[in-house]
């Protein structure tokens, strides 16, 4: 055999060994998010992808796919190999859980009911305010109109959806049917039902339409630097909900993956001080505030807020099939003897 | 003895062996169009008949459908006519730019229907280039059923324009020439002579520029609105099923389209050959 040809093998054979072996080391984790946290989650994956190699020498690769909360859940149960999964809505969680891929008792695993941060649903307006909106009142009024996406395709609009919903009840006092009146008439002056939150965002702000955006506290805050306060402004009416989007390992996949550690230590990273401070910084509000910055702490305003968990909609199980299934009260709102 | 040899299975051909080609072309539909639509079937079935029937009477579906189908119907026949129309400038007349206009016309093709979406909306909402003259008019296209039209006839263009310009291409001018020197005016010309010419290509062209409205989410969900009962289309309502984690609703859904649209395709073909036999083989 020709020398120098068993040089070059011997010197690919070394090289490849040598490439494979840090190559087993690596991990590739799949984090299945919902939209709006893209900016963020690029934040932490950079941080932890440093840490975990500080302490481990293992390098990790955390992948991220974003979409539409419900779409998301539906991909991991159709087989998406994703190791964890960070979306807007409990009840994505507990769907995933249903079909067997994520243990029952998911929301106890990790501190603060496994939600490292939560938002709220703000309106924004047009510059100066011309339709005076001030409260959710003035989006039950004629004339005004208001644009939120879809509660039965988007995760966030469920959100919109109740926070209406928890105003009108401590409104009327409790009374359901005046609840159900206020909610038909806010929705009545919807002219565009998109499918999600974005594209919410992308009719009131380049087409031009609507009064009033109902927007998660960070889109909206991320819409004013974007767009530039000479625009829009937030208004913050009087209640509002606290939208507390949960995350949790999907076991299955970990299992088969090999991946439960570094997945586990993942969500656990997000409960650090350092991700905590960047969370208030990305303008959601941290589940541990003392490690936020408090000039960032303090540009989130004062509002009461409600939970989906209070006794008014005792939690998704409850909210979820009331409001919006098949038929339920969402549903009612179009139904054609009402549209006059 | 011409049907029986028109029936015969083995007929010398340039590709060898019928057995292989059949047993192939069986194979691959089934893979790809009829075990997909099977499964999707099957999955209806599992809500028994009752199930199925609620699902599609309920009035959101039939508004939903309704609407799907109506505004497809529409927009296949205004492109049925207007596609015509552009086929015959393209291949009657010489004129600069000739060529380009041609590739224009597969456009809607090319362009992923999202993006043809996001465009339209862009243009007919009532701040863009032709929603603005249109608003102080009164009149609404994005987010109304017009614009829904407007997104599937933007979309089914190419069909009609593409199956009827070969045959005119092929159509012999004489022939017209000839009903001129007999006497026919120039409509009798076009109703008698070139129009029956042309009505194979263009009920194809029909059929599938109204095949591919039917189903079109991309394009329309931008430019719809999406409010039930009025601007909400069928495909939306099946991934609004979806979101909702009702798989069986949502093929229930499907299976319905499915089944009208087979019905309007069968028609199409009925009409073909019913012409084939009233007027001869063209």
């Amino acid at each position: 055999m020709n020398k120098h040809l068993r040089i070059i093998t011997t010197a690919a054979a070394f090289s490849l060994t040598a490439a494979a072996i840090p190559a087993f080391a690596d991990t590739t984790l799949l984090n299945a998010s919902y939209d709006p946290t893209r900016e963020l989650y690029k934040q932490v994956n950079a941080a932890f992808a440093k840490d975990w190699k500080e302490k481990t020498g293992e390098t990790v690769t955390i992948e991220q796919s974003h979409g539409g909360s419900g779409k998301q859940a539906r991909a991991v149960i159709d087989g998406l190999k994703a190791d964890v999964v960070t979306l807007a809505l409990e009840g994505d969680i507990d769907n995933i859980a249903k079909s067997g891929l994520i243990a029952e008792n998911w929301r106890s695993r990790l501190p603060d009911a496994s939600s490292p941060y939560a938002s709220t649903i703000v309106f924004l307006v047009r510059k100066g305010n011309p339709k005076a909106i001030k409260d959710w009142d003035d989006l039950a009024k004629d004339g005004v109109e208001v644009i939120t996406p879809n509660p039965k395709t988007s995760g966030g609009a469920r959100w919109n959806y109740l926070a209406a919903w928890a105003y009108a009840d401590q409104k009327y006092g409790h009374d359901e049917e005046k609840n159900k009146e206020f909610v038909k008439k806010l929705y009545k002056n919807v002219p565009v039902l998109d499918t999600g939150a974005r594209g919410s965002t992308t009719t009131f702000v380049q087409r031009g339409i609507g009064d009033v955006l109902l927007a998660w506290e960070n889109e909206a805050f991320l819409a004013l630097n974007e767009l530039g306060e000479d625009q829009f402004e937030i208004v913050v009416p009087s209640l509002s909900i606290k939208a507390e989007p949960p995350v949790a390992v999907v076991d299955k996949n970990v299992d088969a993956k090999g991946t439960r550690k570094v997945a586990e230590a993942y969500l656990k990273f997000l409960y650090q001080p350092e991700i905590q401070k960047a969370i208030a910084k990305n303008y959601y509000r941290p589940a541990e505030p003392d490690y936020a910055d408090a000039k960032d702490l303090a540009r989130f305003p004062d509002v009461q807020l409600v939970t989906v968990d209070d006794p008014l909609f005792g939690g998704w199980k409850q909210a979820q099939p009331k409001h919006f299934a098949d038929g339920a009260i969402f549903d009612q709102i179009y139904q054609p003897a009402s549209t006059n | 003895m011409a049907s029986i040899s028109g029936l015969a299975l083995k007929r010398p051909s340039v590709i060898p062996g019928f057995g292989l080609a059949l047993g192939f072309a069986l194979t691959y539909l089934g893979l790809i169009v009829l075990i997909p639509l099977g499964a999707m079937v099957v999955k209806a079935a599992s809500l028994g008949l009752p199930g199925f029937w609620d699902i599609v009477s309920s009035p959101r579906t039939l508004a939903a459908l309704r609407l799907s189908f109506l505004t497809a119907l529409f927009a296949a026949s205004i492109n049925a006519v207007f596609g015509v129309v552009i086929a015959w400038v393209l291949v009657r007349y010489r004129f600069p730019g000739k060529r380009l206009l041609d590739a224009f016309v597969d456009l809607p093709f090319a362009l992923p229907t999202a993006v043809a979406g996001i465009a339209l909306t862009a243009i007919y909402a009532p701040n863009g280039w032709i929603g603005g003259w249109l608003a102080p008019l009164g009149i609404k296209v994005a987010y109304t059923p017009l614009g829904i039209l407007i997104a599937l006839i933007f979309i089914g263009l190419p069909f009609v324009v593409r199956t009827v310009q070969p045959v005119l291409e092929e159509f012999d001018r004489e022939i017209e020439e000839a009903a001129a020197t007999l006497g026919a005016r120039r409509a009798q010309t076009i109703s008698r002579v070139i129009l029956p010419a042309l009505m194979p290509a263009i009920l194809t062209g029909f059929a599938l520029a109204l095949a591919r409205a039917v189903g079109e989410y991309g394009s329309v969900i931008f430019i719809a609105g999406n409010i039930p009962y009025v601007s909400e289309i069928a495909p939306l309502l099946i991934v609004i099923r979806l979101e909702e984690f009702g798989y069986a609703e949502a093929t229930a859904i499907g299976t319905a389209m499915l089944l009208i649209s087979f019905g309007m395709l069968l028609l199409v073909h009925l009409v073909q050959a019913w012409r084939r036999r009233r007027f001869g083989n063209d």
